[in-house]
């Protein structure tokens, strides 16, 4: 990721100021900034989603579906892909091949955290099985980066899936050995995932001897580690990375893993709050998009 | 699209427009915080983004000692920009994109002061996020837009405007055909048998109708069938009044922006 660059003085000052529990800001070591989310906002879609933290993070998520053949040795399941891509917009040291490597790990952390059947569940993309399945695609568009990236995406991303569509099916039939399969002409005639057990993405980011959330890139430059986890709602967590140079005592991943359970609760009650009050407004839902 | 079906509905085509009827544009500058500035467009159900970083030190060695400023352009489409079901495979780095990129360099070379930035670099990105037609000329006027924010110098507006001949079969239509240049097409209308001319005019300052000596072009690009050089004329006519009034609706909205966004010693220079 691309990197602020920092005086020494300059990370004391932000190092100093954690100890303190007062950030640059003005929050506290576990708050977040604000969190806006637009979902639905592009009809050429199947689902979509907009999410930007604290006015500079921004977000971009769409989710398309096409039918394909599920593979031999999973034959009842469907396919669920996340394709990342860090567009130029963000920094111009993400043109070209540049945000590739960034793009590969936000999307392998994101197979981590849906990989577990408890977290999504891939049988109900199956049409017929060891013939057709849907395949689920979760572009993400990364078009700004101002730090805590991931706990951007994972939370955009299962707002997308919240307010995904899929076709009915209305017959699928084995015709003669070849699969005929015809889905509902009534574009309103879906179905929609039961998000409730998706997984959200949190960072935890150690600066000194403290844990802060959602840091700034500032405040990301400042710390040696952090660990980026990826928790259900219940409070399984489904996977952990760690991120950055340093290392971490047995007993620190563990008081890590704690702090970021407990905000993860807050986090998912608040994104699933914020769309459930978005999907209540339904169709006279006005789409703002970029122009506002 | 059946080719007929302009006649069936009086003349309008299939959107409901007439032939030299532009679809709905909206904008916004100043998206981005970070870039140094930004840009967004819509026409219609095409969606760009864009955003312009410099100008600053050039990191290749050859623009080191030049004298002019490099520009340095990146067109890329959103791997969900697809109106039409499917999903492309790559945001960028197929021949189309590439191709893209050099005509948006060539078009901003040609309207930015480059000889004021030596030995530096400016980059302009430009994002599509919904393809519906005439998807490169939206995205110089979004870079264009971006440029205006970023504050950087400018000769003049460069607008990209397509016009499609479309086809007809029947040759008692052949005349009316001459006429039936449309501007600023949709998927269906670039996807019908014919031509389509994307065209980056500078289009001239003041309103007039001769446009002759105003309307400067900058870059053509045809695609589709071949096209009769009899009606190359009065295509170019067409595209120049077109570019023409999108630079008013691009026009009115940079000064609407910029007195919204005015600053308040700004306000006090400019009443001394």
């Amino acid at each position: 990721m691309a990197e602020t660059p920092l005086s020494l003085g300059e990370k004391t000052f932000i190092i100093h100021g954690v100890d303190l529990n007062l950030r640059n800001d003005g929050r506290s070591r576990y708050q977040y900034r604000p969190i806006e989310i637009e979902s639905k906002l592009m009809k050429h879609t199947h689902g979509s989603a907009r999410l930007r933290i604290g006015n500079i993070t921004d977000v971009l998520v769409g989710v398309k579906l096409e039918i394909d053949t599920p593979f031999a040795e999973r034959p009842d399941e469907g396919k669920l892909e996340f394709f990342v891509d860090c567009s130029a917009n963000a920094t111009p040291a993400f043109e070209g091949k540049g945000g590739d490597d960034l793009a590969t790990e936000i999307s392998n952390v994101l197979s981590m955290a849906y990989q577990t059947p408890d977290a999504f569940d891939l049988k109900q993309l199956c049409i017929i099985p060891h013939q057709k399945c849907w395949k689920m695609y979760v572009d993400i568009l990364i078009l700004q980066c101002g730090g805590n990236l991931f706990d951007a995406v994972g939370a955009a991303v299962k707002a997308a899936l919240y307010n995904t569509e899929i076709p009915r099916v209305i017959t699928a039939t084995l015709d003669g050995g070849e699969p005929d399969i015809q889905v509902s002409d009534d574009p309103y005639d879906c179905i929609k995932l039961d998000v409730t057990n998706y997984p959200v993405v949190l960072t935890v980011c150690k600066i000194g001897d403290n844990f802060v959330i959602d840091p700034t890139s500032e405040e990301e430059s400042c710390s040696t580690a952090s660990i980026l986890m990826s928790v259900m709602p219940n409070g399984k967590v489904t996977s952990v990375v760690k991120l950055g140079y340093g290392s971490l005592l047995p007993n620190t991943l563990i008081k890590m893993l704690q702090v970021g359970k407990d905000i993860s609760f807050k986090l998912n009650e608040a994104l699933m709050k914020g769309l459930e009050e978005e999907n209540k407004l339904g169709k006279t839902k006005p789409i703002f998009g970029f122009l506002r | 699209m059946e080719p007929d079906q302009e006649n069936d509905q009086g003349g309008l085509r299939v959107d409901g427009r007439r032939a030299l009827e532009l679809r709905q544009i909206r904008m916004r500058m100043g998206v981005f915080g970070q870039a140094d500035g930004s840009a967004y467009i819509e026409h219609g159900n095409t969606k760009v983004l864009a955003a312009v970083y410099g100008p600053r030190q050039s990191r290749s060695s050859a623009s080191r000692n030049s004298t002019k400023a490099m520009i340095n352009c990146q067109y890329s489409m959103a791997v969900f920009s697809f109106t039409s079901g499917e999903r492309k495979r790559r945001p960028r780095g197929d021949w189309k994109s590439q191709e893209r990129s050099a005509q948006l360099r060539h078009a901003m070379e040609a309207i930015i002061h480059l000889e004021l930035y030596p030995r530096s670099q400016i980059d302009v990105f430009v994002e599509v996020l919904q393809v519906d037609g005439s998807d490169y000329c939206a995205s110089v006027n979004a870079a264009t837009l971006a440029l205006i924010d970023a504050g950087i110098p400018i000769k003049n507006y460069a607008i990209g405007c397509s016009i499609t001949l479309v086809n007809k079969p029947s040759v008692e239509d052949e005349d009316k055909t001459l006429a039936t240049g449309v501007l600023d097409a949709n998927f269906v209308e670039e996807c019908s048998p014919g031509v389509t001319l994307s065209v980056v005019a500078l289009a001239g300052t003041n309103n007039d109708i001769e446009m002759d000596g105003n309307g400067l072009i900058v870059v053509a690009h045809g695609a589709g069938q071949r096209l009769h050089l009899s009606r190359l004329e009065t295509l170019k006519q067409r595209v120049l009044q077109g570019c023409q009034d999108i630079k008013n609706i691009l026009d009115r909205g940079v000064r609407h922006h910029l007195i919204a966004n005015l600053l308040p010693s700004f306000l006090h220079n400019s009443l001394d």
